[in-house]
């Protein structure tokens, strides 16, 4: 009975007609092809020449003007490999922070026993939700007296220190579902606590540590508020700092160039969100979080 | 302990960061009741912030911006997450490119690149314009126009729905099939299952993601502020309460009125947190 049941609801879940099938797909397709336009208009309009983005209407340039790319390239007052490579710089330093202090403060949450466990969880939770806005003015004072404005410290200090309460969260839900009697096994063959998360469960967790560096990356690379506080000296911009110098200088419609590096910033994260997919699906899925 | 010693070892980092949370979050309300200009020390004020807050059009202007763009937006993205995952659920041949497509925008749509692109889409000349006018429709100008500027971001919003719809996928599966044969067995239509069985199991994810985004939403900054080249405009149509406080804080250097402008939007943040918290009794179900 349960049988032909189950394999009468797998029936109605997999087999529907035809019609309904393609149907779906049709469906699916124009949503996508929807949500795509926008990126696929972007490339389109970063080969056509700044006068002709706006009145040739077809996505395939009637005129190609691959000469957007080496101009944008030069057309801000420095090189944009400057501002690739002050990126780059960030993102690389503050992954590394993370990864450092995150995945230390999630071992001792997840594996160890200690006074205050519990209150210090509910404040990491707590600060989770804290909207960040309330700290920004103190802070920005607190780096302003220690003579921090245009360095790259405030933006990566915070990495190194874990007050990213997420990350600690997505690696200690991680480490919980790996079984505890590796830490027994390691502390019978004489592993102290360092041992053992060195040797043992940091191996273990290279995917949670994936998911964070992918994260991570994007998070960072994306970000405009912090940059645009601690940053005024042109030769520190980061890259989405200076892309909003196009929008200065938009008189020279230079929308050509303009288009084409935006492509270039946003390259990096299609890059990693195809390389790193699966870690990015996973780790948003097990934690229910983004 | 020499167990406690170990432990605080590994947590120094956090701890250290967490003093680096703390303290600046007492500083920030400390520094609400004061007069400040970076320059020269804070001057206390009592309450002249409070009072000078309840006669700023402004900042009014910018709550009733922030509050339309969450109140329409996360609705508007949930729903359209948890559309998609429905039907992606059901089992589709090359549901892994779906979802890759549908998602690739929530890892964008902050981003500086995307915004400046949406003001074209949109501007005047722009594509949608374009193609309203293909139609025979002359189309506003959509980011120049006081009442269509907003709503051209919250459809920026609804655009990266990707993100809700992965944990929803994930929470779908997470439902037993034995509940759906029970359904089936007692007749239950598909519009029936999904009210009885699908809205019930999910809900506590729902009422996740709807506090989560609610929060992130009202912190709003990068969409207004390249939208309008970092004035809010046109006439004041995007001046998020985030982009109010920097203009007052970092535009003026008005950092104790930035600063209870900032206390103000967390006591909002958190009285929207608890109502949504009060309300999920009546409608969020837990299974044990």
């Amino acid at each position: 009975m349960t049988l032909t049941l189950s394999r009468l609801v797998a029936a109605r879940r997999e087999k529907l007609p035809r019609r309904v099938r393609w149907l779906r797909h049709l469906g699916l397709t124009a949503v996508g092809a929807l949500m795509m336009y926008p990126l696929i208009w972007l490339v389109s309009s970063s080969l056509k020449s700044s006068n002709t983005v706006f009145t040739d209407e077809g996505l395939w340039p009637h005129a190609w003007a691959p000469g957007n790319y080496p101009r944008g390239w030069t057309s801000l007052p420095e090189s944009f490999d400057v501002y690739l490579i002050n990126s780059l710089i960030i993102v690389t330093l503050s992954i590394a922070g993370n990864l450092m202090s995150c995945s230390l403060a999630a071992y001792a949450f997840a594996r160890l026993r200690f006074t205050g466990r519990r209150l210090f969880f509910a404040l990491m939770l707590g600060t989770m939700m804290l909207p960040g806005h309330v700290l920004t003015i103190p802070r920005y004072v607190l780096f302003d007296k220690l003579g921090w404005l245009n360095t790259y410290y405030p933006l990566l200090v915070p990495h190194f220190l874990a007050t990213n309460g997420f990350y600690i969260f997505l690696m200690v839900q991680f480490m919980r579902s790996l079984p505890t009697e590796l830490d027994d096994a390691a502390r019978i063959d004489g592993c102290g606590p360092f041992r053992t998360f060195w040797k043992v469960i940091m191996p273990l967790c290279l995917p949670a540590f994936a998911t964070t560096a992918i994260f991570t990356f994007i998070a960072v690379w994306n970000e405009f508020f912090e940059p645009l506080l601690y940053l005024t000296d042109p030769q520190l911009y980061t890259v989405p700092l200076a892309l909003r110098q196009f929008m200065d200088s938009e008189g020279q419609s230079q929308w050509g160039e303009m288009f084409a590096m935006s492509f270039v910033s946003l390259a990096p994260v299609i890059g990693f969100f195809i390389a790193g997919q699966k870690y990015l699906v996973k780790g948003i899925a097990t934690t229910g979080l983004r | 302990m020499r167990k406690d010693r170990a432990a605080y070892l590994f947590l120094l980092p956090w701890l250290v960061g967490i003093l680096f949370t703390v303290g600046p979050f007492v500083v920030s309300l400390y520094l609400a009741f004061t007069d400040y200009n970076l320059l020269t020390p804070p001057h206390w004020s009592g309450l002249a912030n409070v009072r000078e807050m309840i006669g700023d059009v402004h900042l009014h202007q910018s709550l009733k911006v922030t509050f339309i763009y969450t109140l329409v937006s996360v609705p508007l993205s949930l729903g359209a997450a948890l559309a998609v995952a429905m039907v992606l659920h059901r089992g589709v041949r090359g549901l892994a490119v779906y979802r890759s497509i549908y998602y690739l925008p929530s890892l964008l749509g902050s981003s500086v690149a995307i915004v400046m692109l949406w003001r074209y889409l949109f501007g005047y000349q722009g594509v949608v314009n374009q193609f309203l006018g293909r139609l025979g429709i002359q189309g506003p100008g959509w980011t120049s126009d006081p009442h269509f500027a907003l709503s051209t971001l919250i459809l920026l919003h609804v655009w990266t729905f990707g993100a809700p719809m992965v944990i929803f996928l994930a929470g779908l599966k997470q439902i037993p099939a034995m509940y759906y044969e029970a359904a089936a067995m007692d007749g239950a239509s598909g519009w029936r299952q999904f009210r009885s069985v699908t809205l019930p199991l999910l809900s506590p994810i729902i009422f996740f993601n709807l506090v989560q985004s609610m929060i992130a939403s009202f912190q709003t900054f990068t969409q207004g502020y390249v939208m309008s080249g970092g004035t809010g405009g046109p006439a004041e149509s995007t001046l998020f309460s985030n982009l109010y406080l920097y203009q007052k804080g970092f535009g003026e250097l008005d950092m104790g009125y930035a600063s209870s402008l900032a206390w103000l939007l967390l006591i909002i943040i958190a009285g929207f947190t608890a109502v949504n918290f009060l309300a999920a009794r009546y409608w969020v179900f837990y299974e044990n």
